[in-house]
């Protein structure tokens, strides 16, 4: 990593967080920032915009939601099938959807999103309206009893750091090379002999496998796994937190993540309570209109032009 | 008679909504020459490069390549069978270094580019070619420069080595000349001189001092047919030619440049 001093300073705030903040908030921001950065491989590195990223986030939910409340397994366990059956709709969304360019992805995705979410409504096994309530974190490899904040905190961490760097490594691989290539001339990487929809499937594939990852986890975090976590609202809250903290950037939808989750625990107490979509929509618009390149991208040039 | 050329298109035809945009070509090409596709604008030639790569469907036809017949590949896998083509603008992938962006084209013969989980150090086994292919096309000082960053003669050059960098038996050049200043014109005429001396080359080209200096065959299009084949004495002592092509009296010289980009009076299919 170019600036490892920096990236140890946020490491170890990281690990000093709980002390200061509580610490499911923390968990919180920690599944939703491990849900961007899925997302911006992607969209940041692929060029591809999915609309329907939510219903990989739900999908792990629900599968390891359930999986804990029925069967007595190590959250672990629950975690791993809750990523590979995300991954493997992911290859069969990504099939279906990688044939197609542009807008006419978006919409595919969408809809396939669209279609799973009135199945998972009607589908016996994930509770319905009500979701399935009072999932177990049970006990890591059957030792460590993740009950306690402070302990389930350091868990989802490790987590997210996994997730990260896993990320990381394949936007700086010979794969995510080629990723690059394609988004920035699909045309050219083909006539050098790159089967294009192969590299745009494998992203996909391993974007809904750490969107899945997220979606597990964060179903151990508030022993929930519900309908909101499929919903498209979701789909879109995404976009908005890749977009604000900068798209393309490996930092950007943490901080994007950790900025909009933040807001709107703020916000969910005091008097606007009743207007958090309004000021999502105004910060969206801010975002599109005054800083595209998302906060990490604009810092990234400010210290380009003056240092 | 397939050994003596390299690429072959039969009865090739291409339709839009009920316009032929190409219609019933025969193009042979003789392997180890420098051959040129030229004709007026909308004449079909970008769209028969197209076809030839598969980035377009021929309605009907028949494609061969080394007489083997590849009319139902993919462009992928016309690629990599040894047929590589330029576009039109400069294709070059802008946001990545020069020497990335040959480095990309020399990755593909190796069998990691989905390794997701390796380092993209390891792809730094690949620099000293790529250093050597910049090299050969004078760009080796711009080597950590971004693609995009360089001048717009360069980014021709660099698209040049980033196709010889697969070692292809037949290059398809797409107005490789097009929008430079005299300078550059030069530069990547020689090029391609210097490339054409050990491959194939199907060119398409409208800078007529280019065609005459470099072809060794040039092939007429007009309106999507060939109007006629030949060397370059033989293709501009034809009056069709000079009708056709330049939209001038058959008296007035043929080699200027400038004005087939004013010959409109066929409707344009070029994709």
């Amino acid at each position: 990593m170019k600036n490892k001093k920096l990236n140890l300073a946020i490491f170890g705030l990281a690990l000093l967080a709980p002390f200061a903040l509580y610490p499911v908030f923390l968990m919180k921001v920690l599944c939703f920032a491990l849900f961007a950065c899925a997302f911006n491989l992607l969209l940041g590195f692929a060029g591809l915009l999915s609309f329907g990223h939510a219903i990989f986030l739900g999908t792990g939910a629900y599968v390891t939601g359930y999986l804990m409340l029925t069967y007595s397994i190590t959250p672990e366990i629950g975690i791993v099938a809750g990523v590979i059956v995300s991954a493997l709709v992911g290859l069969v969304y990504g099939k279906l959807a990688v044939k197609r360019e542009g807008i006419y992805f978006a919409m595919v995705t969408l809809a396939l999103a669209q279609l799973m979410f009135f199945f998972y409504l009607q589908a016996p096994f994930t509770g319905g309206e009500d979701g399935l309530q009072g999932v177990p974190r049970g006990a890591l490899f059957g030792l460590i009893d993740l009950t306690d904040n402070m302990v389930m905190y350091y868990f989802v961490l490790a987590i997210f750091v996994i997730g990260f760097l896993l990320i990381y490594r394949t936007v700086h691989s010979p794969f995510g090379q080629v990723l690059k290539a394609i988004r920035e001339n699909e045309p050219r990487a083909i006539s050098l002999g790159y089967k294009v929809n192969q590299y745009k499937l494998l992203a996909f594939v391993l974007s809904a496998a750490l969107a899945g990852l997220a979606g597990s986890t964060k179903a151990l975090v508030f022993q929930l796994a519900s309908l909101n976590d499929v919903h498209w609202f979701m789909s879109g809250e995404v976009v908005l937190m890749t977009l604000l903290g900068g798209m393309g950037t490996i930092w950007g939808p943490v901080l994007g993540a950790v900025t909009i989750v933040g807001l709107q625990n703020f916000l969910a107490s005091g008097p606007l309570a009743n207007y958090i979509h309004v000021v999502m929509g105004v910060v969206f618009i801010l975002c599109v209109l005054a800083f595209r390149n998302g906060l990490v991208g604009e810092l990234q040039r400010l210290v380009k032009k003056n240092f | 008679m397939s050994q003596d050329y390299i690429l072959e298109s039969r009865n090739l035809i291409k339709e839009f909504k009920g316009f032929t945009a190409v219609d019933d070509v025969n193009l042979k090409i003789k392997r180890g020459t420098i051959h040129a596709l030229i004709g007026p604008n909308g004449a079909g030639k970008t769209t028969v490069f197209n076809l030839l790569t598969k980035f377009l469907t021929p309605t009907k036809g028949q494609l061969l390549f080394n007489g083997k017949d590849i009319t139902k590949e993919d462009s992928a896998s016309i690629a990599r069978l040894g047929v590589v083509r330029s576009f039109q603008i400069s294709a070059v992938f802008p946001h990545l270094t020069v020497v990335e962006n040959v480095r990309i084209a020399l990755q593909r013969k190796r069998n990691d580019s989905f390794f997701f989980w390796r380092s993209e150090k390891k792809l730094d086994e690949l620099n000293d070619r790529a250093l050597e292919l910049l090299d050969s096309v004078g760009l080796r000082d711009f080597a950590s420069a971004r693609a995009v960053d360089l001048p717009y003669g360069r980014k021709r050059s660099l698209e040049i080595a980033t196709t010889l960098a697969l070692d292809p038996e037949l290059l398809l050049l797409d107005e490789p000349t097009q929008g430079m200043g005299h300078e550059d014109v030069s530069v990547v005429s020689e090029l391609i001189k210097e490339v054409g001396k050990n491959r194939t080359i199907l060119m398409v080209e409208h800078n007529l001092n280019v065609v005459a200096d470099l072809s060794d065959t040039i092939t007429v299009l007009q309106r999507g047919a060939i109007l006629t084949e030949g060397d370059y004495q033989t293709v501009s002592a034809d009056p069709r030619v000079r009708e056709a092509y330049m939209g001038v009296e058959a008296d007035q010289p043929v080699n200027d440049e400038s004005q087939p980009e004013n010959n409109n009076n066929v409707t344009g299919a070029a994709v």
